[in-house]
């Protein structure tokens, strides 16, 4: 018998993953950013004894504190949504999730919830090096808290450092250290943070800039533009570096991802990165049509920034569903550079997988330890292929390849924009000439929307860009989801939708009227 | 004072002359309510705990599911 599932209810769990994802994400980043200009300004207070960085300091934690408020807990939704919607990738995960959950349950909880107190009803009640520390440990909290989502997160893209155990049908962690440490969970943790830091750095100064346009606080805005744009450029340049550090993992565990990225079709040597382009509509894999209506590349650099090596062969979407290339990389396991099978030998290989894995159970309840032992052999020597059992064909494999070829493209056009209006903004502080430069001022503005855009079209490279699976090769979408009714998910789309919208909403609204307050000398609680 | 009279009394005058912060309070109480009783409780059930009662009914539940849906 084969159970058949709705395709619409496995759409719309994804759909409502993917929102609750992406307003959680709006409120995140500022949160990881902001927390650590506080801090960094707060120390320039503590430093000079300056009142004015004191007063600088209370309202951007003003800001930071509306914005951890209205923030505050809209991921444990996703959580639920693990239970309810998810409920076979809950349990086939076993206890990779729950070791990185509970730490962050219990860091968020301590450091947070501890200091961030501290922060906002300590001011002339603590010594000012104690309300120094507890800003600093929130800042850390908070960052340390991403880090163990981002673990999480990472496992699901390349599952480490567990075993999968056929008697309870779940995943068990072998190793903590192969989970923390794997180069994706790395990368994705750094990448992540610095995304966050970027995004604060913008939102200070397109405040300020507007602060700077209106004539209002113009000390205030050049003293934040200053701190802002040094800590923005710093970032932003590690966000870069991290970010090549990613695509390079993408290139070794997710080459799929990665050839959608690139919007790459059939591989080949000393392969280009594609500057800008337009993908070709209605392209197919195998339909001989061009990738591209329109390119603009650099010769040979995907295969540096894929493989460190300008010659390097890099598949595309053709050539990892048909198999049959040697993977180039240095220094990895014998087993990543062996000749890579097509996708139809992979699907084979997991349906030996999963038939083996229900005829082990079968043997054991029969008391067959011959059948077991030659059921757990068969389960083992297949079971990195495990989730392509569930595939139909070949081409369900492939991700969306124009929407993450676009997203990709937008998150990296933005990221060195960001850059750059870092160094205008240096520059033109230098010179004294900041409050002349109106359109500057403007363009300042106008980025904070563009930073929250990067940032939703980085997880969308990530998130979509992995498709089909929930975790990388061994469980799809269609075998994750829960048999439930489409129409409850449907209705709480519409409930999250609501909710998460009101709180934007009001998040916008407060948020506008403390800035058009501005600072008050008195207290900023 | 005692160390834990000092530590409420802390929070009790901190929350007493909160001005943006009583309005964020307010938000994040009707989101938590919103949250853990409104949706948790009527719409987010655990799937497996709901239907099963032991660990091993839900495994024996998830190992049929993956099977039957290859």
């Amino acid at each position: 018998m084969i159970l058949n599932i709705d395709p619409a209810v496995v759409d719309w769990s994804r759909a409502q993953f993917a929102l609750t994802a992406i307003y959680h994400w709006l409120f995140v980043p500022l949160t990881l950013g902001l927390s650590f200009l506080v801090a960094i300004m707060e120390t320039l207070y503590v430093k000079t004894g300056d009142p004015e960085w004191k007063r600088i300091t209370k309202f951007w934690m003003t800001l930071f504190g509306i914005n951890f408020a209205i923030g505050v807990a809209t991921g444990i939704i996703l959580e639920f949504e693990f239970g309810t919607n998810w409920s076979n990738y809950s349990w086939f995960v076993g206890d990779i999730f729950g070791a990185p959950l509970a730490i962050e349950g219990i860091m968020a909880f301590f450091l947070e919830s501890t200091f961030i107190a501290i922060m906002f009803f300590g001011w002339n009640k603590v010594s000012k090096k104690f309300h120094l520390a507890s800003s600093w440990l929130t800042a850390i909290g908070a960052n340390l808290s991403a880090l163990w989502i981002l673990v999480a997160n990472s496992w699901m893209q390349y599952p480490v450092g567990m075993k999968f155990n056929p008697e309870t049908a779940r995943n068990e962690m072998q190793n903590f250290w192969d989970v923390l440490f794997s180069p994706v969970a790395v990368h994705k943790f750094l990448h992540t943070i610095s995304a966050g830091y970027v995004t604060a750095a913008i939102f200070i100064l397109g405040i300020s800039a507007w602060f700077l346009l209106k004539k209002r606080e113009t000390g205030l805005a050049r003293k934040s533009i200053l701190v802002a744009a040094i800590f923005g450029l710093i970032t932003s340049l590690f966000l870069a570096i991290t970010g090549d550090g990613s695509a390079f993992t993408v290139a070794q565990k997710q080459p799929m991802k990665l050839a959608a990225m690139e919007g790459l079709y059939k591989g080949q040597r000393s392969n280009g990165l594609v500057l800008f382009g337009i993908p070709q509509p209605g392209k197919k894999a195998g339909d001989g049509q061009n990738n591209f209506a329109l390119k603009v590349e650099i010769p040979g650099m995907l295969s540096i920034l894929g493989y460190r090596n300008v010659n390097a062969f890099v598949p595309g979407v053709e050539d990892l569903l048909n198999g049959g290339f040697k993977p180039e990389f240095q220094n990895v396991s014998p087993a990543e550079t062996e000749t890579a099978l097509p996708i139809s030998e992979k699907i084979v290989r997991g349906k030996l997988a999963i038939t083996a894995f229900g005829d082990l159970k079968k043997a054991r309840k029969a008391g067959d330890e011959v059948a077991a032992a030659k059921a757990d052999s068969a389960m083992k020597s297949n079971f990195a292929y495990f989730g392509y059992g569930y595939l139909k064909t070949p081409e369900e494999a492939l991700p969306n390849v124009p929407l993450t070829f676009y997203s990709f493209r937008s998150m990296v056009i933005l990221g060195f924009y960001f850059i750059l209006l870092f160094i205008l903004v240096l520059y033109f502080h230098s010179k004294n000439q900041l409050q002349d430069k109106r359109w500057l001022l403007r363009l300042m503005l106008w980025t904070i929307p563009l930073v929250y855009l990067a940032g939703q079209a980085g997880w969308i490279v990530a998130e979509l860009g992995r498709q089909p699976w929930v975790i990388q090769d061994l469980l799809p979408t269609r075998a994750a989801v829960s048999m439930i009714e489409t129409a409850s998910v449907q209705i709480t789309f519409v409930l999250f939708a609501v909710l998460f919208t009101a709180l934007l909403i009001a998040e916008v609204m407060i948020m506008t009227k403390q800035i058009k307050l501005g600072p008050k000398d008195g207290g900023t609680k | 004072m005692s160390f834990l009279k000092k530590i409420i009394l802390f929070y009790y005058d901190g929350f007493r002359s909160m001005t943006v912060g009583k309005k964020l309070w307010i938000i994040i109480l009707i989101k938590l309510f919103i949250l853990f009783i409104i949706l948790k409780l009527l719409f987010f059930p655990d799937f497996l705990k709901s239907r099963f009662s032991s660990e091993r009914e839900r495994g024996d539940y998830v190992r049929e599911q993956l099977i039957l849906r290859k």
